[in-house]
Order: C-alpha cells, then sequence, then structure tokens
C-alpha cells in the first residue's frame, strides 16, 4: 500500500509550509484520526495562482495533500472542483480509474483499506468546506 | 498480582493450542480491542445452536427448560467470578450497555459527577451526557504516573465513574481510596471493570463499588454479551430503561408489575448463547493458574516496554501493566499500524476512544500493545524488529 510515490510525497512533499501570500485558508479535520492540515491557496481572477499546505497526518493524508495542490494549481475555481469532485467519485465508486487521474493513480491501493479512506479524501473536500 | 515471569515454551504451546486463531501467522497484539476465542467457548455455543437452540424463561418444554437453566448457570458462574450473588447480575450487550443503563436508570436529579481522567468514551459519554440534561458538573479526578490523585470530593457529590484498568495506559493505582471517600458523602461508584478484569482478580464486596460493568468479548467470551453488576439495594432503586417481554409480571389495561430482580432489567429475549458462551470463557480462565497467566503477559509487556524506551524516535506513554502505548518523533500512529499489520502484526492506533487522556498525556494519537497470555516472546521480538526498521521506511534515519 505505501509505495514508492507516496512515501516520497510524504516526506518531501513540493507544497509543504505556508504561502506568505495567501489569499484563502481551508483546515481541514480528521478528528477520530487526529489528522489536522490547513491548505493555503493564492487566488486571482478566480484562478488558483498558489497552493502549500500545513499540517499533521497520516502518510496517506500528507501524500493525498500534495497530489491533490499538485492537480489543482493553476486551474480555474470552477476546474480545481470538478477535479475534486472527480477523484472523490472515483476514489469511492470505481477505484481501478484511479490510473487515469495521473499522481492519483498512487492512491489506488488505499482504496481498498477502507479504515484510510478518510485519510486519502480528506485534502480533496476543501472545496466542500 | 503476582510478579512477572514468561511461561515456559511446553505451558504457551498448550495455551496456544486451546485457541485456532492463534494457528495463522498473524501476531495479535490487540487484545485490548477484542481477545481471541478459546475452543470451548465456541463449541458451547455451537452446540446451543445445534442442539439446545430455544428460548429462555417461556417454553414449558424440556428444550426451552434446558435453555433457562444453562442461562441462570450462566448468571450464576459471572457471579461466583467476581464474588456477587446471581440476582445481582444483569445481562447486557457489553459495557457499554451496562455503563448507559446505569446513567439512565439511576435516580439523579443533580449534583457533581466525578468522572476518571483515563476514562474510555463509553464510560465518559453518558455521564456527561446525564450532566448536560441537569446543567451538572462533571469533575475530572487526575492521574498521575498511573496512579489516581484522590480528589477533594464535595458535599454535592452524587455519582463517581473510573476503572482501575486504562485501555491505553494499564493498570492504574489507587481506586481504593477514591471509592472509600466517595462513599463517604454518599456518592454512587461505577467501576468499569472491562480491560481490569482481564488483568487482575476482582472481588465486589472487597472493591465495595455500588454497579461494575464489564464486556464479554475482552474477556476470551463471545462479542454481544455483557455484564451489569449492582448491589442488591441499588438495584432495587434503579429504573429499567428498556420495556417489553419477560420484564414484567402483570400487564393490565392502565398498569404494570415490574418482573423481580434482575428480570426487570432484561426486557426482550436475551443472548443466551452469549451468557453460555462468557460462563465458558471464565470456566477456561478458572481452570488455568490465573495468577501464571498475568505474569506471563505482565513480563511480555515489561520486555516490550523496556525495549520501545531504548528506540530514540519512540516514546512511551506512561503505562503499567500488561498495555504499551507509545508515539513517535515524525510517524503518525495509522501509519505505524498499518505498516506492522502488514507485516503480520495486529496493533491498535488513534485515540482508542479515550481522546481527553491523549490531549493531556501526549496531544496527540498513539500506538498501543496489549497483551494477553497467549503471546509469545518471539512475537514480541518480531514487533521490536519491525519498530526498529519503520523510521527508516518511511524516510526517516
Amino acid at each position: 500500500m505505501y509505495n514508492e510515490i507516496l512515501l516520497d510525497k510524504n516526506s518531501h512533499s513540493l507544497y509543504r509550509g505556508r504561502l506568505s501570500d495567501f489569499t484563502k485558508e481551508i483546515k481541514l479535520k480528521n478528528a477520530s484520526c487526529g489528522d489536522e492540515i490547513s491548505v493555503y491557496l493564492k487566488i486571482e481572477d478566480n484562478k488558483i495562482i498558489d497552493g502549500s499546505f500545513n499540517g499533521i497526518g497520516c502518510a496517506i493524508s500528507q501524500a493525498s495533500t500534495d497530489i491533490m495542490l499538485g492537480a489543482i494549481i493553476g486551474k480555474s475555481i470552477k476546474e480545481a472542483e470538478e477535479i475534486c469532485k472527480t477523484f472523490l467519485d472515483t476514489f469511492i465508486n470505481e477505484p481501478k480509474n484511479l490510473c487515469k487521474l495521473g499522481e492519483a493513480a498512487a492512491l489506488e491501493g488505499v482504496s481498498h483499506m477502507p479504515a484510510r479512506t478518510k485519510c486519502a479524501t480528506l485534502p480533496w473536500q476543501i472545496f466542500k468546506s | 498480582m503476582s510478579g512477572s515471569k514468561i511461561m515456559n515454551s511446553k505451558e504457551l504451546a498448550k495455551i496456544r493450542s486451546c485457541f485456532p486463531q492463534l494457528s495463522g501467522e498473524l501476531a495479535y497484539l490487540d487484545n485490548a480491542a477484542t481477545t481471541f476465542k478459546p475452543c470451548c467457548v465456541i463449541d458451547e455455543m455451537n452446540e446451543f445452536y445445534r442442539k439446545n437452540n430455544a428460548n429462555a424463561r417461556r417454553g414449558l418444554y424440556e428444550l426451552s427448560v434446558k435453555a433457562s437453566l444453562d442461562y441462570e448457570k450462566a448468571r450464576e458462574k459471572v457471579a461466583s467470578f467476581i464474588g456477587a450473588d446471581k440476582h445481582e447480575i444483569i445481562f447486557t450487550r457489553g459495557a457499554t450497555e451496562s455503563l448507559n443503563l446505569i446513567a439512565m436508570g439511576l435516580n439523579y436529579e443533580g449534583g457533581d459527577i466525578y468522572v476518571g481522567n483515563a476514562e474510555h468514551h463509553s464510560n465518559l459519554l453518558p455521564w456527561r451526557n446525564l450532566a448536560r440534561n441537569y446543567s451538572s458538573e462533571i469533575k475530572n479526578i487526575e492521574i498521575s504516573d498511573n496512579q489516581y490523585v484522590p480528589p477533594i470530593i464535595s458535599d454535592n457529590a452524587k455519582i463517581v465513574a473510573i476503572s482501575g484498568y486504562s485501555n491505553v495506559i494499564g493498570e492504574l493505582s489507587g481506586i481504593e481510596k477514591i471509592i472509600t471517600d466517595a462513599h463517604k458523602y454518599g456518592a454512587i461508584v461505577i467501576l468499569d471493570a472491562t480491560q481490569m478484569i482481564v488483568h487482575k482478580n476482582i472481588d465486589v464486596h472487597d472493591l465495595d463499588v455500588d454497579f461494575l460493568v464489564f464486556s464479554g468479548h475482552k474477556i476470551y467470551g463471545p462479542m454481544g454479551i455483557g455484564v451489569l453488576y449492582g448491589k442488591y439495594e441499588y438495584l432495587e432503586k434503579l429504573k429499567p430503561v428498556f420495556f417489553g417481554g419477560e420484564m414484567v409480571d402483570e400487564v393490565s389495561e392502565d398498569n404494570y408489575e415490574l418482573s423481580e430482580i434482575p428480570y426487570r432489567f432484561e426486557a426482550g429475549t436475551m443472548n443466551i448463547a452469549g451468557a453460555i458462551g462468557l460462563s465458558s470463557a471464565l470456566d477456561f480462565l478458572e481452570q488455568n493458574n490465573l495468577e501464571k497467566l498475568h505474569g506471563h503477559e505482565l513480563a511480555l509487556a515489561d520486555h516490550a516496554r523496556n525495549a520501545i524506551s531504548n528506540i530514540p524516535e519512540f516514546h512511551l506513554l506512561p503505562s503499567k501493566g500488561s498495555i504499551v502505548s507509545f508515539t513517535h518523533d515524525f510517524i503518525h500512529p495509522h501509519d505505524i499500524a498499518q505498516y506492522l499489520g502488514d507485516n503480520g502484526i495486529a496493533v491498535r492506533a488513534g485515540y482508542h476512544c479515550a481522546q481527553p487522556l491523549h490531549i493531556k498525556l501526549s496531544k496527540k494519537p498513539s500506538t498501543r500493545i496489549s497483551f494477553s497470555f497467549y503471546n509469545s516472546m518471539e512475537e514480541v521480538d518480531l514487533l521490536l524488529q519491525k519498530l526498529r526498521q519503520i523510521s527508516l521506511a518511511f524516510g526517516g534515519f
């Protein structure tokens, strides 16, 4: 389940830290696990120019946040919302098709572990909060 | 409790052979979550459903009479195991149901409720809920190094809910003084013995608790059966929460007459097979040398505690007895538990339904290993080997 991509993204995330010029902060929490993630987005003209995250959590939630940010930075809010929705739908209903979603394919192994679903899906819910 | 001493390999092999689930490769170190069941428990329940299935206390035919007798024998067994009278034993679904039945059935109309700081949510939330309904105060009983710090109990104290063994940090000392102090002020004492009864002998009269609860599945019995013990005079005052069949003697057009104790608290068809299975589990324990079994699991835990304390990235929560919990510098407990699981070792990760305790001790969730007498030193060594490798596996040093 812990493939190299996930382990690498957990320990060497591209997006870890707090953007100095963020325009929106979204706090995500998974109380039962103790995961707490803050996502910082820099949004201009409805476009996500940059993003980062801080927080504590398991390797799955941290790697998944990194992958999510990689997927939405540079996209319009509407496109980003669609990307997150597609990931959640695919992860929950058709995990075999995760391979079509770029780096998110690394989370396919997690989709078979019911206890870890919350860890993988937490960051992709940023537009729900 | 006896001193800690590992059983010899012949004794251990004999014990392990009683548990069919131990024939596989898994090192099962999550015994505080639930224990494996010995053959005798499985066989007795199988026998009930194959040959003896009938409803108790209802039919006038031989099969039903036997079910009734076996169910009552199970009650007697539980009573004798904790030094109670059989009329003081009520079967429930488990400790959680028992605690909720007490909280909802007491004639509580306000006053201070004292709750131990290491309680499982099941011995915290029923009291919080009760306190909320009456706008009363929950007062914490602090614990320092696995020792209760006796609180200054107020004249207004009504309920004291504690446990003698935490599901996160193990054995807790000092319950005797808390009980004595509580009684001085007329408060009712409820002891959650779910973990304690697995590792220590209990006598309700020696402890002088007013209510005591535990779950069957954590003491080698089946799931879905639990026990509520209450001193008879307190059961007389307790209001039934569930109403229905066989808990009343007479139902007229506009009234009803409750059955005698304990039946008034057992509405509907009870888990007869579960009670029989629990009784068989207690028989199994009594047929073995309990001191030796307890000493073995303690020796395993002490060895693990000592070894983990020597791995720099790991930090033990203060613990005593057969439960050991720890955190890691940078690896989340879910990752530790998953990594161990992938390597054939079952442990628990998270808050273990004791979030307030974690907030106090570590501010973050932990990984827990919990031993049974059927665990072996080889299993502990496998665990330690994997713990030593885990930092590297997760990109550390």
